[in-house]
């Protein structure tokens, strides 16, 4: 049952983990997600699909160890199993011949957009696209993202390599550079999201973002994962993930990120205290 | 048993109706331990002692898969306990959950005829006594017929879902259940709380469904994984029966309805029951703790979600409810359950807004007053609002219990199946076969959210027309016809 058949440490607390799903990967398209549960006492989570591989049956996952959960996943190894692995969930994303289409990916977010990025390229648009981290050792996926852009900008925050910028610099260069750009798809962090957001709405460039809501079985039968787009409250796992940047009321959803804050800072430290005690 | 067995008619008359044990009030509400405890042998005899053993026994009519009760209470009277299971097993594939979880006070006992000048026959009591001796006295599996080579993919592990396959299995067919959650067991699992209905019993029945030969494929979410074109088509089943329950929430679109802390009773139930939250750190689900916690609605959802909210440490729960006392939904052991447990019932009330914090938590809930009108399609008087009769209450948690419907997902990228307006499936009543060829379905899925017997019911007359169209008995109904049939229904 869902065995890890590769895994790799992206940067320090990113890691990739290639999974054993073919009824997964043989539906799977860009701008899809899965809920995996780590274990059988384990939360359901949320995870965007990096990758697929039908020939293989498997899905690639990249994730940021910033949780209980994640981090748990992350000390799984090749030959392990996940206790459940359900998908593809979401809409795709919109793959169609736009033109000229703009692909920015912040932190954990690069991994989605690659096959997005891939996608639209094979669709025949001409693919720019921003990478950016908070510093070389956040940032993966360089070369793979150059191999389906036809320009790539790279940068950190702290300018530890490539440009030091938010990405939201170059994006906002880059349409007051008048370049004629029809779509944009940003993925990242929500904060990371909104600040697109509030760059590219002067511009009247149409903005795809793809919201990382918290989830509990992503078919539609909780409503804990909604949040109001254009004023219209939409389930993010299956009216999304995908929603249109200027419509999102980014605040809320901003909040309704931090519900259990506390709990997982609880969840964390009983972790912690478990591995440091040798567990 | 046998003074039990000669008494007379008058003496049978005067027995009172047994009370149930249960675990005392101050106790339960800081566990999830089953509430009801069940009769003990003796208080069971006597109850049974009760019945009349009437010739045109009125309770059948009022069960809605005519178990024939006074046969099984007989049995059990004559300590013939395999009889008795035998005989309640014969109409009902899950009594040990029916037996709990029945509004049998609608159905059964309601129409009993100690019930015009007394009480009803614990009916219910009864059935759950006969069904537990069952679990704990396992039969061996019954034998089955040789394999039909016939496939059948049951979409749902709901108790429409499990029952069709458990009879399609017993028919000889090939079955596969597809679920798209975890765990198996529909709104028993994800839904019904420990405290009513032990999640062992639901495992059982589970367990009783595999030994049977179905295979169970979790985590699959038809719509999404596979489609019902592509199982019919692509994956070789000759016909699919839909038993995927009403899931999806409502809310009542008034503001504030986003702010931390508004729950639906399906995300919360969720997260308690299938998630286990309420033993969060050690499983990794969390849920929020209110101290004060409003529960919109008055179903049986809603008597679950407010009784797991006090259990988790809320200080006080109110069920919110815009209609009287008299138009409760939910079971009446639940409501009775709720308020001994100290649930405050606010009748008559409904909510406007919520009011959050800057952080975007709960604060508050502004309600009016309501008052009963004309009665409405339903049957019920219609509430109406009092004008000026606002006020607000101080919550930090609002749970919506105000009702679901079917989820969309499952009909992905397939035509065919007529639905209604309120997005149930197009099925006619006695076979469940739908608009589309070789598909059939029951339960919530057709009803909206209803009861698990009626939806238990369902699966069973499905299974018996998928066997009879898989054995070449009849040809399965055009689309046109069956939506004639439906109609007419
Ligand atoms: C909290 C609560 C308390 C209740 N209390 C009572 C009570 O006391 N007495 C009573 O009689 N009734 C009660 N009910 C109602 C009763 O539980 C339902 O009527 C009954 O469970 C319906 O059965 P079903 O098999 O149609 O669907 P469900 O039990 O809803 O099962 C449907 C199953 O299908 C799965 N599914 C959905 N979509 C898909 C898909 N696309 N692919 C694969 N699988 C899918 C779901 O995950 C679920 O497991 C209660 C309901 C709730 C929610
Ligand atoms: S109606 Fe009541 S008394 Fe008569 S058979 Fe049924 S349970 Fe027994
Ligand atoms: S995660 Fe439950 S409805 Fe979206």
């Amino acid at each position: 049952m869902y065995e890890i058949v590769a895994r790799e440490e992206l940067a320090p607390v990113t890691k990739l983990l290639e999974i054993r799903a073919p009824a997964v990967a043989r539906k799977a398209q860009a701008g899809q997600f899965v809920i995996v549960r780590v274990h059988e006492e384990g939360e359901r989570i949320p995870l965007t699909i990096a990758d697929y591989d039908r020939e293989r049956g498997t899905i690639t996952l990249v994730f940021q160890e910033v949780g209980k959960t994640t981090m748990h996943l992350g000390t799984k190894q090749v030959g392990e199993c996940l206790a459940s692995f359900t998908g593809p969930l979401g809409l795709p994303s919109e793959i169609e011949r736009y033109g000229t289409v703009l692909c920015v990916g912040g932190g954990v977010g690069i991994a989605p957009i690659y096959p997005i990025a891939r996608a639209l390229r094979e669709a025949g648009n001409t693919v720019l696209s921003i990478i950016g981290a908070r510093s070389k050792d956040l940032l993966f996926w360089e070369e793979k993202m150059r191999a389906v852009s036809d320009e790539l900008i790279v940068c950190t925050d702290d300018g530890s390599y490539g440009r030091k910028a938010l990405v939201t610099i170059p994006l906002k260069e880059m349409l007051e550079g008048g370049r004629s750009i029809d779509r944009i798809w940003a993925i990242g962090p929500a904060i990371m999201m909104k600040f697109c957001a509030l760059t590219t709405q002067p511009f009247g460039v149409p903005l795809i973002v793809s919201l990382n809501s918290i989830m509990v079985d992503g078919t539609g039968m909780c409503g804990a994962c909604r949040v109001e787009v254009g004023g219209q409250t939409r389930f993010v796992c299956v009216d999304g993930p995908e929603f249109d940047g200027h419509q999102v009321d980014w605040d809320q959803l901003l909040a309704r990120q931090r519900i259990y804050l506390e709990q997982e800072k609880q969840a964390l430290e009983l972790w912690q205290h478990g591995h440091a005690c040798g567990h | 048993m046998s003074e039990t067995k000669s008494i007379s008619q008058q003496e049978r008359v005067k027995i009172p109706r047994q009370k149930m044990p249960t675990q005392e009030a101050s106790v339960r509400v800081r566990n999830f331990n089953e509430v009801a405890l069940g009769y003990p042998e003796e208080t069971a005899m006597r109850e049974a002692a009760r019945c009349l053993q009437c010739k045109r026994p009125k309770c059948v009519e009022g069960c809605p898969v005519e178990v024939d009760i006074p046969a099984f209470i007989e049995r059990l009277r004559e300590a013939d306990l395999p009889g008795a299971v035998q005989s309640l097993k014969k109409d009902n594939n899950l009594p040990a959950i029916c037996g709990r979880v029945c509004p049998q006070e609608t159905q059964c006992e309601a129409l009993c005829v100690l019930g015009k000048k007394g009480e009803p026959v614990a009916i219910g009591r009864l059935e759950r006594y006969v069904a537990d001796w069952d679990l704990t006295h396992p039969s061996p599996p019954p034998e089955l017929p040789p394999p039909s080579g016939k496939k059948v993919a049951v979409i749902g592990s709901g108790p429409a879902g499990l029952t069709c396959a458990g009879d399609l299995a017993r028919y000889g067919h090939q079955v596969t259940i597809f679920e798209s959650l975890h765990a198996p067991g529909g709104v028993l699992i994800y839904g019904i709380p420990e405290f009513r209905l032990p999640k062992h019993i639901v495992h059982a029945e589970v367990n009783y469904v595999r030994s049977l030969g179905v295979e169970i494929r979790l985590n699959e979410v038809i719509g999404k994984t596979y489609t019902l074109d592509e199982l019919l088509n692509e994956q070789g089943y000759d016909a699919i029966f839909l038993g995927t329950g009403a899931g999806l929430p409502m809310f009542m679109h008034i503001p504030g309805e986003n702010y931390n802390g508004v729950y639906s009773a399906n995300e919360f139930l969720t997260r308690v029951n299938l998630m286990k939250a309420y033993l969060f750190p050690n499983w990794d689900t969390p849920v929020k703790v209110g101290r004060k916690v409003a529960v919109v609605g008055a179903g049986n959802v809603a008597m679950d979600a407010s009784r797991c909210a006090l259990r988790l440490g809320a200080d006080e729960v109110h069920i919110v409810y815009r209609r009287s006392r008299e138009e409760v939904p939910a079971r009446a052991e639940e409501v009775h359950h709720a308020e001994e447990e100290g649930i405050i019932f606010d009748f008559l009330t409904n909510p406007v807004e919520i009011y959050g914090d800057e952080k975007g938590w709960v604060r508050g809930m502004r309600c009016i007053r309501m008052k009963l009108g004309e009665p409405d399609a339903s049957g019920r008087r219609r509430p109406l609002p009092i004008e000026n009769s606002e006020f607000d209450m101080d919550v930090d948690m609002v749970i919506m219990a105000l009702g679901t419907r079917p989820n969309p997902l499952v009909f992905a990228d397939s035509g065919g199946l007529e639905r209604t307006r309120h997005g149930t499936v197009v099925a006619d009543e006695r076979t469940g076969r739908t608009t589309k060829d070789r598909v059939w379905a029951g339960g919530d899925i057709v009803t909206g959210a209803a009861t698990v017997i009626s939806a238990m019911g369902a699966g069973k007359r499905a299974a018996a027309d998928i066997d009879r169209f898989l054995r070449g008995e009849e040809a399965p109904v055009s689309r046109a016809e069956a939506a004639i049939r439906a109609g007419a229904s």
